[in-house]
């Protein structure tokens, strides 16, 4: 619109000048701190003396040779790789059947679905609590009932509670990563599959399953990040005892209060993480280069 | 009513339940007339309800989360339109690092985003403040207002804008009477999904929230961690109430598939 008027230069600078705000905003309420945050992981800390701004190695040390913390960080990713499993095994399936649902119900279900995605974390994991909660909880009782077991299993304070909470609480993610892959998909070739003899069960295993594989995988990176640092989640349904690496970071901040032990766990998790997803995008983008074309 | 066979519709009935089961379970608990947690049958009660009114910690907090959720997402909106239009419109070096860089809270996990910040707000002397939320809330929901503004900035006509220069508009009437309002769609409901998000987080908010300053699912989350009562159910049922009604109106005006669909990430 100005262009011409303003001249070449101005133009060039354009893009700069309108996302300055954001990009102000970012360095200092983004950068900054995150910066600050590895850089106090290398700081002393004390019960007496508090955070003493020296570089040392205490910290990354502790964390990463302490069984402790090995254990802690062992369990978040355990529960991770289940959670992300749980969620493409039972998720892949109701995405495909949405997807060949007629008009309104596929809509009133879409939104069923991924409606609880916006619904605060701490009301879906009281539900999930309460759902459990010691021997007259629903679940045991209704899974008592059909006889699928004899005595009550604990949920509350052990990892499959946590499990089965984050796999409801991520589920909507794989679901709408599938659904994405399979909007892509075009039902001629289903249909020519059909018209060629091939049962239903081989046109999903050998059309459907390998075309939507590119959304499994991405919806299984996006929920396996989002579980191994999920927090309000384990805090509930894990209270004080069966901790992962979040609500330790948590802890270690405002309970024991040695924030630079508490940096580093925070700092170690983000690293773990961006190599896990990137080096899992890496390969998904390499393994589908012929797919995405 | 579908293509779908008897076998696949079973399923879908069972992960419906499961989907709704916690969500149901807690509007259900919360009509207890007990003064304990119990799944009434016959006799249904409000007194949690009213119980809520003795308790001026979530009142508070409920207000201080609905205005935080309207001003940082309007700090958002503002801020992002501009690095949308910048996006969409230019090409120039770095506009791929920039546009990881503003979404990039929707990679980092909030755990880390709340210490980075609790350091960061301390050191500064905002923490604990309102300040500081507003803050990194803008930060937080700017990813899910920029993707919005974004998708319209793109799809825009520009064919408008060079006809309204052509008939002698200036640049701010431009902007003024074209160009903002072909993007308010995307703007209203990136406003819309940026509040949903500020107003749910929890795990961000419950490390820079000090006592007066603690956010609706902050107070929610300190309280569910000493005990569960039924308060807490009647709490959490009205928050489930206020999400579904906006859930509801982004859907109508917007469309839940295509608000969702191209998020790639972030919790709560």
């Amino acid at each position: 619109m100005g262009a011409s008027r303003l001249g070449g230069r101005a133009v060039k600078s354009a893009p700069y000048l309108l996302s300055l705000p954001a990009l102000l905003l970012f360095a200092a309420i983004v950068v900054v701190p995150l910066a600050m945050t590895v850089l106090l992981s290398f700081h002393d800390w004390g019960q007496y003396k508090g955070i003493e701004p020296v570089f040392i190695l205490k910290n990354w040390h502790e964390v990463l040779s302490d069984p402790y913390y090995l254990e802690m960080f062992g369990r978040t990713f355990r529960i991770a790789f289940f959670v992300t499993v749980l969620s493409a095994v039972f998720g892949a399936p109701e995405a495909y059947i949405l997807n060949r649902m007629r008009s309104p119900w596929r809509g009133i279900f879409l939104l069923v679905i991924l409606g609880p995605l916006l619904i605060s974390v701490v009301a879906r994991t009281l539900g999930w609590a309460l759902l459990f909660g010691g021997n007259s909880g629903l679940v045991n009782k209704a899974l008592m009932s059909m006889g699928l077991i004899t005595a009550p299993l604990p949920f509350i304070v052990t990892e499959t509670g946590m499990v089965v909470a984050l796999t409801h609480v991520l589920m909507p993610y794989m679901v709408l990563a599938v659904w994405a892959a399979l909007q892509g998909l075009d039902p001629q070739i289903e249909n020519a599959a059909v018209a060629l003899g091939a049962g239903p069960f081989t046109v999903l295993r050998r059309i459907v399953l390998p075309q939507v594989t590119p959304g499994i995988l991405s919806g299984a990176i996006i929920v396996f990040a989002l579980a191994a640092s999920a927090f309000a989640t384990p805090a509930i349904i894990g209270g004080r005892r069966l901790k992962v690496a979040s609500t330790l970071a948590y802890d270690e901040f405002l309970n024991t209060l040695n924030w630079p032990l508490g940096a580093t766990v925070a700092v170690l998790l983000l690293v773990v993480l961006v190599a896990i997803v990137f080096g899992a995008s890496r390969l998904v983008e390499r393994r589908y280069a012929q797919v995405f074309g | 009513m579908s293509r779908n066979g008897a076998l696949a519709l079973g399923y879908h009935a069972l992960f419906v339940v499961f989907m709704l089961a916690p969500i149901l379970v807690v509007c259900w608990v919360a009509f207890t007339p007990e003064g304990f947690l119990s799944f009434p049958t016959d006799r249904w009660s409000l007194r949690w309800f009213y119980a809520i009114g003795r308790y001026p910690e979530f009142i508070a907090a409920f207000w201080r989360s609905l205005w935080l959720g309207a001003l940082s997402s309007a700090c958002a909106v503002a801020v992002s339109v501009p690095a949308a239009l910048a996006i969409a419109r230019h090409r120039f070096a770095g506009r791929g690092a920039m546009t990881a860089l503003f979404m990039s809270p929707l990679m980092i996990p909030h755990v880390v985003l709340g210490i980075a910040f609790l350091r960061f707000f301390t050191e500064i002397g905002l923490g604990g403040s309102f300040t500081g939320l507003v803050l990194s809330h803008i930060v937080i929901v700017l990813p899910f207002a920029l993707r919005l503004t974004l998708a319209s900035a793109v799809g825009l006509d520009r064919a408008l804008e060079h006809a309204a220069v052509s008939l002698g508009a200036s640049e701010g009437t431009v902007l003024r009477r074209i160009t903002l309002p072909l993007v308010l769609p995307g703007l209203v409901s990136g406003w819309a999904l940026a509040f949903i998000n500020s107003f749910d987080e929890v795990t961000m908010t419950v490390f820079i929230a000090a006592p007066g300053t603690e956010t609706l699912p902050v107070r929610m989350f300190l309280y569910i961690q000493d005990n569960i009562d039924p308060l807490v159910t009647s709490v959490s049922a009205c928050v489930i109430a206020v999400t579904v009604a906006a859930l509801v109106v982004l859907d109508r005006g917007y469309g839940l598939e295509r608000l969702l669909a191209g998020r790639a990430g972030g919790e709560r």
